[in-house]
């Protein structure tokens, strides 16, 4: 059993961290990292697959390690790379490890990352893998045999099954019926992508009431490391809105104090918005020492 | 439409070094719709491997090359097989199509001028704004007529994605997000219903059907083609 999947069954607020495999074969240091300052301290820790189709070692050998650590891990699989066999064989491969949660993701297109002449696969989007999941766990596979009769698997995997949305769009109404279809796909929890204002995750939390929608929702936090990253994920990141306020209070702060604001405004973002939904996925970039700290504002 | 753009002259004339004579065939079909062929294009070229020193025997242009039938009778007027049989390879202003009939109707090696470019999706006879991207499994009926395989970056068939921002795509912003549009388009249509149908992974053989699978009779058209070639 999952044990992220029995906290949030709990009732507790849930908190998830976040981190990146390196681009070569130098992960220990994540993973020290990721031993410092998530273990005990939040109920998973997800890894990023090729995290905007930029080449890193991949999210399952950093889920066994998180593993071996002690630490529960969350396998994120984006469907950029890998076609539906790779992706059915990954998720066998995954559940033979011992890892059970996995959030199902589209994945970012290849052009904006570092390898902008390869080729995009996307053979299975975000609701076709939830499906491919469900799937797997029921006994069989997306195949069929040469007789064209379903395949029947030798050994069957059990996942807790995750998936995003992003609140904060422009075009609400699409991500909440998408979020819709991929709980009807197999979807049980949902991390969202970053919020940094709390009227329009209120806003997005009362359609997903009225849709029904009744799976745990974990906010997603994303640390600001300065106004120049505020500007940027403003101009550049579809579906995330940073307010003015933020912006400037981070460059009204002194350079060695940045760190300590940037923790404090997570934290009150939590503080706002922890009666809406059942958790918080932090999403700290690298700066995952200052975890402890976001945690203190947050008041837990 | 199939569309084509100019091969930088560069990888032409690396095509053809070593050959002191040229013979220039055109495409009066879709490289005119898409400028890159006709009677001007095909003149500037000989122009440029006279430039380089080469001979051009002879320039003909066609109305079709992916009709092999006519390239052969074009081939046979009078001068014309004299003029081929002077060049030492025939260089090709059409798309792959064009250049593959070429091949298959003369006895000489082939270049082609130009790169049939993917946009995606193919056009219709003529120029046009709608585009197909030959999936073999049209799904128009459930996205209110807006083809996403090729106005979304990523094809989908569940969208959109998080990378939709302010209704274009993340890939660059002026291009509009595909789902965004038939999201639209089916609030317009009073048809929202659509947009949450589960639609199923693409089935990929459709777009190269197997023997098998050729059941219309296009098919045994092509075949009865294939004996008589």
């Amino acid at each position: 059993m999952s044990r992220l999947k029995e906290e949030l069954e709990s009732g507790a607020f849930v908190f998830t961290g976040e981190i990146g495999p390196p681009k070569g074969t130098n992960l220990d240091p994540v993973i020290h990292e990721a031993e410092a300052s998530l273990k005990n301290r939040v109920a998973a820790v997800n890894v990023t697959d090729i995290q905007t189709a930029v080449m890193r070692a991949s999210s399952l050998v950093g889920c066994i390690r998180l593993k071996e650590a002690g630490i529960e891990p969350v396998l994120q699989m984006v469907c950029r790379d890998r076609n539906r066999l790779a992706l059915q064989s990954d998720l066998l491969s995954a559940s033979i490890l011992g890892i059970e949660n996995v959030l199902a993701i589209t994945g970012d297109h290849i052009l904006m990352g570092d390898h902008r002449q390869a080729m995009p696969v996307y053979d299975l989007d975000a609701v076709g893998l939830l499906k491919a999941m469900s799937l797997l766990e029921s006994g069989t596979d997306m195949g069929v045999d040469m007789k064209g009769n379903a395949n029947k698997l030798d050994g069957v995997p059990a996942f807790f099954k995750g998936c995003v949305v992003t609140p904060c769009a422009e075009a609400v109404e699409p991500q909440v019926i998408k979020l819709a279809k991929k709980v009807e796909a197999g979807a049980q929890f949902c991390q969202t992508q970053a919020v940094y204002d709390p009227k329009a995750f209120e806003a997005f939390m009362k359609l997903v009431q009225r849709e029904g929608i009744e799976i745990p929702i974990l906010l997603g936090i994303v640390m600001l490391k300065n106004a120049g990253m505020a500007k940027y994920m403003n101009n550049f990141v579809p579906g995330v809105q940073v307010p003015k306020s933020l912006s400037k209070r981070l460059k009204a702060c002194d350079k060695k104090d940045r760190a300590k604001v940037s923790a404090q405004i997570c934290g009150e973002l939590i503080r706002e918005t922890k009666d809406m939904c059942q958790g918080a996925h932090l999403m700290t970039l690298g700066w995952d020492r200052h975890v402890p700290a976001i945690l203190e504002a947050a008041g837990f | 439409m199939l569309v084509t753009e100019p091969k930088p002259l560069d990888e032409v004339l690396q095509a053809t070094e070593g050959d002191g004579t040229l013979f220039l065939l055109g495409c009066g079909g879709c490289p005119v719709g898409a400028e890159t062929g006709g009677e001007g294009k095909l003149a500037a070229l000989k122009a440029s491997f006279e430039e380089k020193g080469k001979r051009v025997s002879g320039v003909m242009l066609v109305d079709f090359l992916c009709n092999k039938a006519l390239v052969g009778s074009r081939f046979q007027a009078p001068g014309r097989a004299e003029q081929v049989k002077r060049a030492e390879r025939v260089v090709v202003v059409s798309c792959g199509v064009g250049v593959q009939a070429a091949a298959a109707m003369v006895k000489k090696p082939v270049a082609p001028a130009l790169n049939t470019i993917s946009v995606n999706a193919t056009q219709g006879l003529w120029p046009s704004s709608e585009r197909c991207s030959l999936c073999g499994d049209c799904l128009l009926a459930y996205t209110g007529g807006i083809c996403p395989i090729n106005t979304c970056s990523k094809s989908l068939v569940n969208g959109t994605c998080g990378g939709t921002n302010d209704g274009k795509c993340e890939v660059s912003p002026e291009k509009d997000c595909g789902w965004y549009l038939i999201y639209k388009r089916l609030e317009d249509l009073g048809r929202l219903e659509d947009l949450r149908r589960l639609n199923e992974p693409r089935d990929h053989a459709k777009m190269d059907i197997p023997d098998a699978m050729r059941h219309g009779i296009y098919w045994a058209l092509e075949a009865a083609r294939k004996e008589e070639s």
